[in-house]
């Protein structure tokens, strides 16, 4: 915990905090929407606590607008959550909707934008019309204690029953009381801290019957001495107690004796330890299992005693006067006959209503897994990884110089320099794996996207994702994001018939859409697949020829046809709907895929569906190239675009009639591409059959042969954005950093597949644009 | 990717000369091709170095040199000579490479020698006259007189976003090719 006070940077982190949440929301809301019927009780406390701990920090800040919606929502979530209102597609619906105001309006608290109650009203006149139907026909059924929570919240009262637990993560006051209430919100404040001192007169309105235990069932001691650093695994004693509580009945004893003066009490170390006495028929086993968590981080003795023993009720009295004071204190606070539940040592504090959250918040928070991680501003990681970037860049320049070494000299080094390699290769490989995300981020917004645009458009659809928790680099994910929306859309869209028309095609009426993600050969492949229509190719055929794409009557296979859909400028949406087909189409998402260095392929069988291949690199960061030599200059392929690379023989080489050139690779026409000729090159062979042939695959263009001096060597470079301080370039991909320090052109196979093709187009045309192109004037 | 929109951004020192009185000073590098002396304000420039070879662009302008590394960073090197149309500059690693920001990028100009750092009072820069130069007037900020040199003030920002701008469109039309 920081020294000062700074509360921007707990914003920060506030904001950071309830993107997640809002996320975690939503993706619960579409659990919850899928359980309609059978409704999981867990799906509806995850929404409320993200929706909760939500309206902690706009507490804690002030948001008022933010407070008062979310106390809505969560008024609404938590009649849910104990059954008194069912939910119904309706209600689902509403709390979607409520889920993207809250964003809303999270987003407006960060922008510091005060935002008008217009934007909720609406959707809380809605919530409360559930919420609020509710008191008046069921009120009276209800118990005191239960009635409490739900007055309040017709009074517009804002604390609930959950407000004094703590769901988030503790570095929040809650401070949920309107500023009239400042006095009872700063006793809050303290009782979250500490909750030892006498700020707690709710604790004698408990409602809790006194239990007097069964002196007949066994009777355990059971001494629970934690270790100071408990509390920093995100243990809470607390929990614990009120696990036990479940067992049987229990006394807890505390003891302070472990408590330092207040000015030496640190927020995070566990000083408090107790002795319980429970009386239950379970087990030593059932009792340790309590304790399982955190059996490592304590001292744990567990006895059964003779049930005559008097029952000691003296907690151990502290030396020191203030200590003394304390422990009367807590005295008054919780006689031991009445409340069979320890004191916590912080952020917990009893509430009148607490108690029967028991369960709920023992399953909650002590079953969740520990998660050790920390949040890292990506430019750290940035910059590690640029750094690991020049690292490898100075190791390969040294390694140069080392082979220029007289031989025994450099024999020796060599052997010195394959280590290194090793080293560095790890410590990159670990330096990229932090960048590594599963790629479940993207795909939770899918679910919605499918929900929405089908009820748009009267379908049915089930949307199946898997393999959501494979990681890939940050990055590549953003970049995910859009090409995965559409294909998504265009599935919904085109691809996936109306009920109506699956009926008549015998097929189930709720369609499929799957979406899968796995990782193979060292990249990541994503499908997007559906089980409607398929590819219509008589109308792409006919669309692609109306537009020119392709010539008239000319041979073309199944598959090439599917592929024309990617071709820029096809969309055969009839009408430009607002749910895809604006003009922009496949041709976008191909594009976006292959700039960031991935393929996407398509397969679809007419009436049962189409499928959509993405392969994409983990990584943007480093890739393994071919360094070849065109001229004076060196240029890089990527490894894995390059199928071989060929010397091919006067015979196998055919000119067409409009200047493109064709090699025969075993039979098979290969175009090739004139790099030096594309680039303006001097000094490089320009005869097909001196030269080197590497032979490439490019997406739209299939295999071509792009026409190089030599082959260098290989090599795994850094990817350097050319585009940083300059404008993007046709034909090229990236830049990077050769060993010499000089830096090295990527070629982009697709880009000069396309612009081999332009070119034979213009020469075919004699138009005046290839002179424009050449000279860039 | 990063963005390629940052040339874009406004140009901040605009505002701030309307505030300086004319009595401020501001600091300025000067550097010589062939005759001639232009300065450039000394917060734009980030480092002079000599020059190295650069690796070519294809299908670029004239005037763009190429790349070069500059600690991991890749940056375009105009040809200053060449982009006022004196012709190409004979690069030697006599010559000197100027790295200035402009927005968000790092450009390098190509000139022939760095003479001096100028300390300029606002109330000393001349409007530029209205008269045929080899620059278009919109790249010079201003004329001062320093011991009898005339100096030539550039203003990188419009130097070299102008011409990103303009290169963007003409390599966009080229990557479109025939459409």
């Amino acid at each position: 915990m920081p020294q000062e006070f700074d509360l921007n940077q707990f914003k920060v982190t506030y904001f950071e905090e309830c993107q997640d949440l809002l996320e975690t929301a939503e993706e619960q809301l579409s659990i919850l929407q899928a359980q309609l019927g059978d409704v999981d009780v867990e799906t509806l406390h995850a929404i409320f606590r993200c929706v909760h701990s939500i309206k902690g920090g706009a507490g804690a800040f002030n948001f008022t607008g933010l407070i008062e919606f979310s106390h809505i929502l969560e008024t609404t979530l938590d009649l849910l959550r104990e059954g008194k209102i069912q939910p119904d597609h309706n209600l689902v619906d509403c709390l979607i909707r409520s889920n993207d105001v809250l964003g809303t309006l999270v987003h407006m608290a960060q922008k510091e934008i005060e935002p008008s109650p217009d934007i909720w009203k609406t959707i809380a006149s809605e919530l409360e019309k559930y919420s609020g139907l509710n008191i008046t026909t069921s009120a009276a059924s209800l118990n005191e204690e239960d009635v409490s929570p739900l007055l309040a919240s017709v009074a517009g009262y804002n604390l609930t029953a959950e407000e004094e637990e703590e769901q988030g993560w503790g570095l929040f006051l809650e401070n949920i009381l309107p500023p009239s209430s400042q006095m009872s919100s700063e006793m809050e404040k303290d009782d979250q801290g500490w909750g030892l001192f006498g700020d707690e007169p709710e604790i004698e309105n408990n409602t809790e019957t006194a239990h007097c235990p069964e002196l007949t069932k066994p009777h355990y001691r059971i001494r629970f001495v934690p270790e100071p650093h408990l509390l920093q695994f995100a243990n809470e004693p607390l929990l614990l107690a009120r696990e036990l509580k479940t067992l049987g009945d229990c006394i807890a004893h505390v003891d302070v004796s472990r408590l330092p003066k207040l000015a030496d009490i640190a927020p995070d170390v566990a000083y408090l330890s107790w002795s319980f006495d429970l009386y239950t028929d379970r087990s030593i086993a059932d009792i340790e299992e309590v304790f399982e968590f955190v059996i490592d981080d304590c001292q744990l003795d567990i006895q059964l005693v003779d049930n005559r023993e008097q029952i000691e009720v003296t907690s151990d009295v502290a030396d020191s006067p203030q200590d003394e004071a304390l422990a009367d204190l807590a005295g008054d606070i919780q006689p031991r006959e009445s409340t069979p539940v320890p004191r916590p040592q912080k952020e917990q504090s009893l509430s009148k209503t607490e108690n029967k959250k028991v369960d709920m918040a023992a399953n909650g928070n002590v079953s969740a897994p520990m998660v050790s991680s920390i949040r890292v501003e990506l430019d750290r990681v940035d910059r590690l990884v640029n750094m690991v970037g020049e690292l490898v860049i100075t190791q390969s320049m040294l390694k140069q110089q080392a082979d220029e070494l007289a031989n025994n000299a450099g024999l020796r080094m060599t052997q010195g320099f394959e280590e290194l390699n090793a080293r560095t290769r790890e410590l990159q490989e670990s330096v990229m794996a932090i960048r590594m995300q599963p790629v479940k981020s993207v795909f939770a917004r899918m679910p919605r996207l499918v929900r929405e645009l089908s009820a748009k458009l009267g379908k049915k659809i089930d949307l199946i994702t898997s393999g959501e928790m494979t990681e890939v680099d940050k990055t590549v994910i953003e970049q995910l994001m859009d090409p995965l929306t559409h294909m998504i859309r265009n599935s919904v869209d085109h691809g996936v018939e109306t009920p109506d028309e699956r009926r008549a095609a015998g097929k189930p009426e709720r369609a499929r859409i799957y979406l899968r993600a796995e990782h193979k050969s060292g990249r990541i492949q994503i499908e997007v697949s559906d089980d409607g229509r398929g590819i219509d190719r008589d109308r792409v055929l006919a669309k692609a020829e109306e537009k020119g794409l392709i010539e008239r009557d000319v041979e073309i296979d199944a598959q090439a046809i599917d592929n024309l859909i990617f071709t820029p400028g096809f969309s055969t949406a009839n009408s430009v709907s607002d749910v895809s087909g604006r003009g922009v189409g496949m041709d976008v998402v191909r594009r976006n895929i292959i700039s960031l260095g991935g393929r996407i392929s398509v397969f679809s069988t007419p009436g049962e569906g189409a499928r959509f291949l993405m392969s994409l690199p983990l990584t943007l960061a480093v890739l393994d190239g071919m360094i070849v030599k065109c001229g004076a200059e060196k240029y890089i392929i990527p490894l894995t675009s390059i199928i071989e690379s060929i010397h091919p023989v006067r015979e196998e080489i055919k000119s067409l009639m409009n200047g493109g050139t064709l090699v025969s690779v075993r039979g098979q026409y290969i175009r090739i591409v004139n790099l030096h000729h594309l680039f303006n090159l001097k000094d490089a062979i320009t005869d097909p059959a001196e030269s080197l042939v590497v032979i490439v695959e490019t997406e739209r263009y299939g295999y071509v042969g792009i026409m190089v001096d030599e082959l260098l060597g290989q090599q795994q470079v850094v990817i350097k954005s050319l585009e940083e301080n300059y404008d993007p370039i046709a034909g090229v991909a990236a830049a990077t950093i050769l060993g010499n320090g000089k830096v090295a052109l990527i070629l982009d196979v697709d880009g000069l597949a396309e612009m081999e093709h332009g070119a034979e187009k213009r020469r075919k045309n004699k138009s005046l644009q290839r002179q424009v192109f050449l000279t860039g004037e | 990717m990063p963005s390629t929109h940052n040339y874009l951004m406004p140009h901040d020192q605009k505002g701030a000369d309307i505030s300086e009185s004319a009595s401020e000073t501001r600091q300025y590098i000067s550097f010589t091709i062939g005759q001639e002396e232009y300065g450039v304000d000394i917060m734009a420039v980030r480092e002079i170095k000599a020059w190295t070879d650069t690796t070519h662009l294809p299908n670029t302008p004239e005037y763009m040199r190429g790349v070069l590394n500059l600690r991991g960073v890749i940056v375009p090197i105009f040809d200053l000579r060449c982009r006022f149309g004196m012709g190409l500059t004979q690069a030697t690693n006599m010559h000197v490479v100027v790295i200035v920001q402009v927005g968000q990028r790092m450009v390098g100009m190509l000139v022939d020698a760095v003479s001096d750092i100028l300390t300029i009072a606002k109330d000393e820069i001349q409007q530029m006259p209205q008269m045929e130069r080899n620059i278009d007037d919109e790249y010079l900020s201003g004329l001062v007189t320093v011991k009898d040199r005339l100096v030539a003030l550039l203003d990188a920002d419009l130097l070299f976003n102008q011409q990103s701008i303009e290169n963007g469109v003409v390599l966009g039309k080229a990557a479109l090719g025939d459409k």
